[in-house]
C-alpha cells in the first residue's frame, strides 16, 4: 500500500516561501509526475515527502499515518537521486544489499533479494563491479535496484534521467514505466522535461513558483489546460499564444492554438505570413512562420510538406481546437 | 604533441635545476658514506684512517641503538594514532555548521605555525612543569599529586607535544576530504536506514581512507626525524628513555665528537627510513588503486 496525502504542506527558507501551501492526494499504485520549470519547488516538495527536508507547516500522511516528522528511513519510501548517489567504494552487490543490511536481515535473505533485483534490472553480470566501472544507464539501474529491494510503499525519483544521453533516456523511460507495471507500487517522479511527464505519468502535477497549477492525466492537461502556464508548458513544440486584436475577436485576452491544430496552405487561409526556419524531423515538419500582426506561429505538418525560406503561406487555425484565456490567464 | 626539438629544449632548460638538486642530495650523502668508513674523532685530529665496517659494527651493537629504535617507533606510532583519530573527530566537528566556525577553524590550525622549539618550551615550562605548570595546578586544585611529566612519563610527554603540533595538519587534510563527500550519498544512506554510526563506518571512513593514508605517509616522514622537541625538553633522558635515532646520532657526533660513528648511524637511519617508505608506498598504492 502506498497512498500519500499532503495537507496544507508549506516550506520556507528564512523569509522566502518556496512552497506557499499545497494539498495533494496520491492514490496507491499511481505514477505521479511533478513537472515544472527549474526552481519551481518540485524537488523540494519531493525531498519533504522523503523526509530529507523539514516541513514549515502542514502534514504528510502516508498510508493513513501522519509521517510529517518521522525520520526518512521510517517512512518506508525509497528514493533515486539525480546523481544516483551510489556508494563508490562498494560493489554493485554491496550497494543493492546496503539497505537490507542496515535493516538487519540475514545473509541468505539479502542474497536472494539482491539476486532477484539484479535479475529484474539486467545487472546479474555486473554484481562484482564498482559504480565507477559502470556506464550511466547501468548506474541508474543500480540506483533503482537499491530502491526496489526495500519493497517500499512508494518510489521517489528526483530527475533520474537528466544525466543520460537522449537515446538512453528514451530507453530508461520505458524501463521505468515497465517496472511500474510490474511492481504496481506508487511512484512519484520529478522532472522538468514535459516529454517525460507526458509519456510516463498516470497523473501529472504541474508546479509553478511553489503552487500547483493543474493536476490531471496527460491528455487532460493537453486538451484542457486550465491556464496559460499549463498551456505553454505541456506539449512540444509549445502552444502558440496570441494576444491583441486577433484574441479579442474570439472574446479572449490570450488565444492559444497548438502547432498541430494549424493548417498550412500555399494558396488560401485566415492568416498570411512568411516562412522562417523549417525543421524536418522526417515524420513531421515544424515550420516557424512570421505572421503579420501576430508574431511567430509554429506549425506542425506532415513530413512531406516542403517550403522555402521567405515563401508566402497562409495559416488557418482549427476553430474547435482554440484555447481562450482571460486577463488572469485562466481558461474561459 | 611535442616535437623532438621542444623536448630537447625542455630537457636543456630543466637541467640546471635538476643538476643542482641532484648535487644538493648526492654530495652530503657521499660525504656521509665516506666518513662512515673512517675513524674520525674530533678529539683526535689527524688520526683519520679507513677502518671498514667497524663504525657500523659499533653503532648496530650499541644497546642504545635498539632503545633508540624502539623509542623512534613508539614516537611515530603514538603520534600517528593520536593525530589520525583526533584529526578525524576534529574534522567531523569542524564540518558541522556552527556559529564562529571560521575563527574556530583558524584556531585549530594555529599550532602548526608555532615552531617546534617554541611549542616544546611552552609545553615544558607553562603546561607540564611540575611546580609552575597548568597541569600541576589543575591536579593540585583537585587535591592530587602533580605529575612530573618529563621524569615519570618522558616519552609520552614528547608524543603529546609532537601530536599537538601535527594534529592541525591531520585535521586540515581530513576536513577537506570530508567536505568533498557527496551530500546525496549521505542522504541516500539516511533513506536506506543507516544510523549516524553506520553512515560513518560505511560511507565517511571509506571516503576518507585515501586522505588518511596521505596523512600517515607525510607525517611518518617528518616524525622519523623529530629532534627539536627532545633537545629542548629532555635531552634524550632520563637515561635513554626519550632518545630516538636522530637524537642518538646527534649525541654521537656533537656530544661524543665521533663523526665516523655518527655518519654510520646516519646511513643506518637512511636505510631504515627507506624500509618504512617502501611499506608505506605499497600501502598507498593499494589505496589508490581503488
Amino acid at each position: 500500500m502506498g497512498s500519500i496525502t499532503l495537507e496544507k504542506v508549506s516550506k520556507s527558507f528564512g523569509t522566502t516561501a518556496v512552497i506557499p501551501e499545497i494539498d495533494l492526494e496520491i492514490v496507491d499504485g499511481e505514477f505521479v509526475v511533478f513537472v515544472g520549470p527549474s526552481g519551481c519547488g518540485k524537488s523540494t516538495l519531493l525531498r519533504m515527502i522523503a523526509g530529507l527536508e523539514d516541513l514549515s507547516g502542514g502534514r504528510i500522511i502516508i498510508d493513513g499515518k501522519n509521517m510529517s516528522s518521522e525520520a526518512p528511513a521510517k517512512r518506508g519510501l525509497s528514493m533515486v537521486f539525480q546523481s544516483y548517489a551510489l556508494y563508490p567504494h562498494m560493489s554493485v552487490y554491496g550497494n543493492i544489499a546496503f539497505p537490507l543490511k542496515m535493516d538487519g536481515q540475514d545473509k541468505a535473505a539479502i542474497d536472494k533479494k539482491v539476486k532477484d533485483a539484479a535479475h529484474i534490472l539486467n545487472l546479474t553480470n555486473y554484481l562484482d563491479r564498482r559504480p565507477g566501472q559502470l556506464s550511466g544507464g547501468q548506474r541508474q539501474r543500480v540506483a533503482i535496484g537499491r530502491a526496489i529491494v526495500r519493497q517500499p510503499k512508494a518510489f521517489l525519483f528526483d530527475e533520474p534521467l537528466s544525466n543520460l544521453d537522449a537515446a538512453l533516456r528514451g530507453n530508461m523511460r520505458l524501463e521505468i514505466s515497465d517496472l511500474h507495471h510490474q511492481l504496481k507500487t506508487t511512484m512519484i517522479y520529478v522532472t522538468h522535461d514535459q516529454v517525460e511527464a507526458m509519456t510516463m505519468a498516470d497523473k501529472i502535477v504541474v508546479l509553478n513558483a511553489g503552487r500547483i497549477e493543474q493536476v490531471g492525466s496527460p491528455l487532460e492537461l493537453y486538451k484542457t489546460p486550465k491556464n496559460v502556464f499549463v498551456a505553454g508548458f505541456i506539449g512540444s513544440p509549445r502552444m502558440n499564444l496570441i494576444e491583441g486584436q486577433e484574441a479579442a475577436k474570439h472574446n479572449a485576452v490570450t488565444l492559444g492554438v497548438r502547432p498541430e491544430h494549424v493548417r498550412i496552405s500555399k494558396t488560401e487561409g485566415a492568416w498570411k505570413g512568411t516562412v522562417g526556419v523549417t525543421e524536418h524531423l522526417g515524420s513531421d515538419t515544424f515550420i516557424h512562420v512570421q505572421v503579420d500582426g501576430l508574431g511567430k506561429i509554429t506549425v506542425r505538418t506532415d513530413g512531406d510538406f516542403s517550403t522555402d525560406f521567405g515563401q508566402q503561406v497562409f495559416l488557418t487555425p482549427e476553430p474547435a481546437r482554440l484555447h481562450r484565456f482571460d486577463a488572469n490567464g485562466q481558461a474561459i | 604533441m611535442a616535437t623532438l626539438q621542444t623536448r630537447a629544449t625542455a630537457r636543456l632548460m630543466m637541467s640546471p635545476a635538476v643538476i643542482l638538486l641532484f648535487l644538493w642530495m648526492i654530495v652530503p650523502l657521499v660525504m656521509t658514506l665516506y666518513f662512515s668508513f673512517l675513524r674520525y674523532n674530533l678529539l683526535m685530529p689527524g688520526t683519520e684512517e679507513f677502518i671498514g665496517f667497524l663504525n657500523y659494527q659499533y653503532f648496530l651493537t650499541d644497546p642504545a641503538f635498539f632503545t633508540a629504535l624502539g623509542n623512534t617507533l613508539m614516537l611515530v606510532g603514538g603520534t600517528l594514532l593520536i593525530t589520525v583519530i583526533g584529526g578525524i573527530l576534529l574534522a567531523i566537528v569542524l564540518d558541522q555548521p556552527f556559529w564562529g566556525q571560521g575563527i574556530v577553524r583558524l584556531l585549530v590550525i594555529a599550532p602548526f605555525f608555532v615552531m617546534p622549539t617554541v611549542s616544546a618550551l611552552v609545553w615544558k615550562n607553562m603546561l607540564m612543569h611540575p611546580v609552575n605548570g597548568l597541569f600541576a595546578w589543575i591536579a593540585r586544585s583537585f587535591g592530587f599529586q602533580p605529575i612530573d611529566w618529563f621524569a615519570q612519563l618522558p616519552l609520552f610527554s614528547i608524543i603529546l607535544i609532537v601530536a599537538w603540533q601535527w594534529l592541525p595538519f591531520a585535521t586540515l587534510i581530513l576536513l577537506t576530504a570530508l567536505q568533498s563527500l557527496d551530500g546525496e550519498q549521505i542522504e541516500a544512506a539516511e533513506m536506506d536506514g543507516a544510523g549516524a554510526l553506520s553512515r560513518f563506518y560505511y560511507l565517511v571512513l571509506p571516503h576518507m581512507s585515501r586522505a588518511i593514508t596521505v596523512v600517515i605517509l607525510i607525517q611518518t616522514i617528518f616524525l622519523l626525524s623529530v629532534f627539536a622537541e627532545i633537545l629542548v625538553t629532555t635531552n634524550g633522558g632520563p637515561g635513554l628513555q626519550t632518545t630516538n635515532i636522530t637524537y642518538l646520532i646527534y649525541a654521537q657526533a656533537l656530544l661524543q665528537f665521533d663523526v665516523g660513528g655518527a655518519s654510520a648511524g646516519g646511513i643506518v637511519a637512511v636505510i631504515l627510513a627507506n624500509i618504512v617508505a617502501f611499506f608505506l608506498i605499497r600501502l598507498i598504492g593499494k589505496n589508490l588503486e581503488r
